[in-house]
């Protein structure tokens, strides 16, 4: 009994001094802990995983975990109490959402930029060459949804083209019919173009990472058409280590986070 | 001294012990269930959301392609599940093994081997594009995806109903002067009818279900291979209210559950001698 009593006394005291440690580690400069769970963007894998390792160097005793996927899948499961600490979405759109429905929290900052190619496999079967090609009879091209937002910025793209007389009338009904896939995440739509099931698709210049670059080719959309897209980040609203996840956040804006996204084709914000 | 005066009771004391526990797993199971029909209802917009282009479309094509995929299984697994039954041949062990494979394998695996089997660049794709025959993308790849995954539950089933069936009819048969494929459609059929009804059961809803392999190897676009289970999926990926979602679910559980009271139907009329 009376050992029960010190294991309860021993608890209450381990717990006091995690709290008083919890209030001295606010302090600025204090050396930061924990773990970071950090939903993201498809689009933003591989210059996350990158920033990740870099915040980690700097940081050995944090630890970040990443969730990968469309935006809106996100957002949604966000709404739907999955557990994280930051959201990074690919559009303005579903931070919108994420904030009205009250699962991020301000500031939202804007750390990055993207805009849009035409990408078909290296032996090109669809014999694409410009982005009037893409509304040959016959083509299978593959597109993200369109509340995914690649797929929103792909069909915003379109809609531009179809405004110029130099693609001729009809033009992008013509494109969206050739379409024979709708992907959740613009990462599955490169996948069906890289396996060469698809003629061509139209991602993020950013997906054609240097891995891919040799499997692929492509098509650049001129900027009268491109689509300016905007990365907006923001911690969410019930962050279990809001100073942890602003952190993060700050690290992502900082020259450090903005270089290595640079290096993935990202377009300063 | 006290385990033998507790012995006794024993047999009572199972009862409570088990109870609470079995009790807490059928609610487990139990209450999603409920909370799916019960969220369905009270949106207040499940006609609404049943009438709706994306789940009709979804339904069509999940019909269609759910019973083509079954169709082929009969017709391609009741002779294979005849050959495993009553033939000795050399590999059959492997051929057994194949047959149950993709039961165990998951569903996103067959997508991936049914890609690199199929696909444009596949090691048949190839061919089959040359010949213009281009099954990426399209509703015959859906078909592909579920007879793959669907096929063996179609076969083990029957074949296990064809062993059931003592040789001693078929030598009598043979000793009448019947053919061997007339015994087989006057008497081994016949009496392992149950069998084939519960196989088919089986395979059709696990044909019905299948979501993995399709969304590899066929894609996702309405009407054309987005299957009911693609547009939950689609549902959530697009960020769209669940309602869509909860009503789709609730109609694959009633016919999950139309299909599982068939199957009991199917077994009982197997424990009752049909001859």
């Amino acid at each position: 009994m009376r050992f029960l009593l010190f294991l309860v006394l021993a608890g209450v005291a381990a717990l006091l001094a995690s709290c008083g440690g919890k209030d001295e580690s606010a302090a600025p400069g204090a050396e930061l802990s924990g773990r970071v769970t950090v939903f993201a963007a498809a689009s933003l894998t591989d210059a996350f995983q990158e920033i990740s390792a870099a915040f980690r160097a700097a940081h050995p005793r944090v630890e970040v975990v990443f969730n990968f996927g469309g935006s809106p899948t996100l957002r949604t499961q966000l709404e739907q109490g999955a557990r994280a600490d930051v959201f990074a979405s690919a559009d303005r759109q579903q931070m919108d959402i994420a904030l009205r429905s009250g699962v991020v929290r301000e500031p939202v900052a804007v750390f990055a930029n993207n805009s849009l190619v035409v990408i078909a496999p290296k032996d090109n079967p669809g014999r694409i060459s410009s982005l009037g090609d893409l509304r040959r009879g016959g083509l299978k091209l593959v597109l993200a949804n369109p509340e995914v937002p690649a797929g929103a910025y792909a069909r915003r793209a379109l809609a531009l083209m179809d405004a110029d007389p130099a693609f001729g009338a009809g033009f992008s009904v013509a494109v969206l019919a050739n379409v024979v896939s709708l992907e959740s995440n613009v990462k599955q739509v490169v996948a069906k173009v890289e396996l060469g099931e698809a003629d061509a698709a139209i991602v993020y210049r950013t997906d054609v990472t240097p891995s891919l670059a040799s499997k692929l080719v492509q098509i650049e959309i001129s900027s009268r058409y491109n689509v300016v897209a905007e990365y907006p980040i923001a911690p969410t609203a019930d962050a279990a280590n809001l100073r942890l996840a602003q952190a993060f956040i700050d690290f992502v804006l900082s020259p450090a986070g903005q270089a290595a996204l640079a290096r993935y084709g990202f377009l300063p914000a | 001294m006290s385990e033998r005066r507790e012995r006794p009771s024993a047999g009572v004391d199972a009862t409570r012990v088990f109870a609470p526990l079995a009790l807490l797993f059928v609610a487990f199971v139990a209450v999603p269930l409920v909370a799916l029909g019960w969220r369905a209802v009270e949106s207040g917009e499940l006609a609404a959301n049943l009438t709706s282009d994306l789940v009709l479309d979804a339904m069509r094509l999940s019909a269609v392609t759910s019973t083509i995929a079954l169709a082929l299984a009969i017709l391609f697994g009741t002779p294979l599940a005849y050959l495993l039954a009553r033939r000795d041949f050399p590999g059959k062990a492997v051929v057994d093994l194949i047959v149950d494979l993709p039961i165990v394998l998951p569903p996103t695996v067959a997508g991936v081997a049914l890609l690199v089997a199929f696909g444009r660049r596949g090691v048949l794709g190839g061919r089959l594009d040359d010949l213009g025959l281009d099954v990426a993308f399209t509703t015959a790849a859906v078909v592909l995806a579920q007879l793959f995954v669907s096929a063996p539950y179609y076969i083990r089933t029957v074949k296990a109903g064809f062993e059931g069936v003592s040789p001693a009819y078929e030598g009598v048969a043979a000793t009448l002067g019947a053919s061997p494929l007339r015994i087989f459609r006057r008497v081994i059929l016949p009496l392992s009818w149950p069998s084939v009804l519960a196989g088919a059961i089986l395979c059709w809803a696990r044909a019905l279900s299948e979501l993995g392999a399709t969304l590899v190897f066929a894609g996702n676009f309405p009407g054309r291979t987005q299957t009911m289970p693609l547009a939950i999926i689609g549902v959530f990926d697009a960020g769209r209210p669940l309602d869509v979602a909860i009503a789709l679910g609730v109609i694959l559980v009633l016919a999950a559950a139309v299909l599982l009271v068939l199957l009991r139907l199917a077994a009982r009329s197997a424990t009752r001698p049909s001859f």
